[in-house]
């Protein structure tokens, strides 16, 4: 069908709206988005994005990659230290996280509005949490490795401060969504408030805080193995080392081992997730 | 008061009650069994990490001396007495943290931009070919589970230090994690609107514009703006290797044990996260509000 078989004068009379141009909304949607990529081309321009040194670098960058292939641990001995670091790695991740769900569950309820009734503890409990939690891992690593001296325990100890923020917060979400009525039927057969806690709350939730868990397990592990690249033990201090000493090949090589240790650990961890909540609350 | 409560005859009742205990009993092996695994699991993993708890309870004095020392200037007193002495780089921190954010927006909006398109080629609903949406959902997956600090470390090598390489290494990290969350997006949309635009003999592209577009915009506007927000986190520590922002002078702070200069940092840095993070939450439902208008 061809244009001057439609009648465009009896259309524009019959919608009126669509020929009217531009309606307010979407022209400040327009302005917005105007701004906004005004804003992103003077940011590149500051950060020196248009300089001649950004194309030298682009083509070092190519050279860089060529080098990195293919992956080569470079003899056997390498390959073994790799390996025990990054089953340091994984044990860091592994205590850390662990220590810090344990950590965080009581707090986890102080900070739920239907486990505490005082408010001023609730507030403080979420504020503290809070603080924990925008101190990023790596500036809590720096510091446990001046409390205990460099090494794994450092990344340990620094995961289990720093994921107290997250899952303190988590915890108490899952806690607050749970349904009331359990707790009040403990508390109608004469129950107190920590029997209702521990058989009408925990019961529900522990499956919600466990598949969590395994989450953060999951993504503490890649976290982990850039701790060693300020001294937290693990696999990130071959790493770091391995790129700055331009031992390239090593470098990729250690990269491809962490790539299949988390791939694995996700396979892992979400055939645990199914086993532990079934498959229906599948992203809980 | 009491109820006469009724009492199943001894017989029926019998195998009921076994059956119950039986039920308990292997639950509660099963719960001692897990336990016992993780017990073990931390067991082994504590001897491979040296942790030592003697060590711990030795210097968890230094923990709180260390948080104690933040707050106090060298020459004793708390920092909140003389706040002028306390935050007496402000002018070079502003600076930094300005360079920080940034290096987060752009980080953020070029990896966004790069994942609205490659977010069509990896949908399994729309995508022009199969094979090309496997390679792009590899390729993502490489992007997202490299940490952004390793990006960083290499692209230092590249381009030298400075904030290009902090860049770079966010906008790559932004781009493996918006794909994922872009295409789940688009892979969630009603196909009639899609269906509709090609039967009349649109290309792709134009489907996707019209049939496509107009139902995943607020979600991607919604998921750039959290990306956002955590992008400025992570850009605030990539100077600890060399890549730009605030995280230059916090990591020198900390190693040179400049104790009241790390507060002072971490106080802006938390400050500033805070501001994003209310600002990004205000603006994501105002442009929600907006978009549902006019959709």
């Amino acid at each position: 069908m061809n244009r001057s078989q439609i009648d465009v004068a009896a259309v524009r009379e019959r919608h009126p709206h669509h020929f009217g141009g531009l309606r307010q909304e979407q022209r400040t949607l327009a302005l917005v988005a105007a701004a906004l990529i005004a804003l992103l081309l003077m940011g590149m321009a500051y950060l020196g994005f248009f300089d001649v040194k950004t194309l030298r670098g682009v083509t070092k960058l190519g050279e860089v990659a060529l080098l990195m292939l293919p992956p080569d641990p470079g003899s056997w001995a390498h390959f073994q230290l790799y390996f025990w670091a990054l089953v340091e790695t994984v044990s860091i991740a592994l205590l850390g996280t662990l220590t810090a769900a344990v950590l965080a569950l009581p707090l986890g309820l102080l900070a739920a509005r239907n486990v505490t009734a005082s408010r001023i503890l609730r507030f403080l409990t979420r504020r503290s949490l809070d603080t924990i939690r925008s101190v990023d891992i790596l500036v809590w690593a720096l510091i446990w490795i001046s409390v205990v001296g460099l090494g794994p325990f450092a990344g340990v100890l620094a995961f289990a401060t720093s994921d107290i923020g997250s899952f303190g917060k988590l915890f108490a979400e899952a806690i607050e969504a749970a349904d009331r009525k359990p707790v009040e039927g403990i508390v109608s057969t004469g129950g107190g408030k920590l029997l209702g806690v521990r058989f009408g709350i925990l019961p529900e939730v522990f499956p919600v805080l466990a598949s969590q868990l395994l989450y953060y397990f999951e993504s503490n592990t890649r976290w982990a193995s850039v701790l060693g690249v300020v001294g937290a033990g693990g696999i990130g201090l071959h790493l770091a080392e391995a790129i700055r000493v331009l031992e390239l090949q090593q470098a990729s090589f250690i990269i491809l081992m962490i790539l299949i240790t988390v791939a694995l650990i996700d396979v892992v961890s979400n055939r645990l997730r199914f086993a532990l909540i079934g498959r229906r609350v599948r992203t809980a | 008061m009491s109820s006469p409560i009724v009492q199943l005859p001894e017989a029926q009742l019998r195998p009921l009650l076994a059956g119950y205990e039986a039920t308990v009993r292997s639950r509660r092996w099963h719960t001692l069994l897990i336990f016992a695994a993780v017990v073990v699991a931390m067991g082994l993993s504590s001897i491979s990490a040296e942790v030592s708890l003697p060590t711990l309870v030795d210097k968890i004095g230094n923990f709180t001396g260390y948080i104690g020392r933040l707050f106090h200037l060298d020459s004793g007193r708390g920092v909140w007495t003389d706040p002028v002495e306390w935050y007496w780089g402000l002018g070079r921190w502003l600076r930094l943290l300005g360079e920080t954010l940034v290096m987060a927006y752009v980080g953020t909006a070029l990896g966004a931009i790069g994942a609205f398109f490659l977010s069509f080629l990896a949908a399994t609903n729309v995508t022009p070919n199969r094979w090309l949406s496997v390679a792009v959902r590899r390729f993502c997956e490489f992007c997202r589970t490299v940490p952004g600090l390793v990006f960083a470390l290499m692209f230092v090598i590249a381009f030298g230090l400075g904030p290009m390489a902090g860049v770079l290494a966010v906008a790559i990290h932004t781009l493996g994690t918006l794909v994922k969350l872009f295409s789940e997006v688009v892979e969630n949309i009603d196909p009639k609107p899609v269906e509709g635009v090609s039967s009349t003999g649109a290309a792709w592209h134009v489907a996707m514009r019209f049939g496509a577009l107009p139902q995943v915009l607020s979600g991607f506007v919604s998921y750039t703006l959290l990306r956002f927000e955590i992008n400025v986190r992570e850009s605030a520590v990539l100077g600890f290797v060399g890549a730009g922002g605030i995280g230059m002078d916090l990591f020198e702070a900390i190693r040179k044990f400049y104790y009241s200069d790390v507060s002072a940092i971490l106080v802006m840095i938390v400050i500033t996260v805070a501001l994003i993070d209310s600002a990004t939450s205000l603006i994501r439902h105002r442009l929600l509000g907006l978009m549902d208008n006019h959709g």
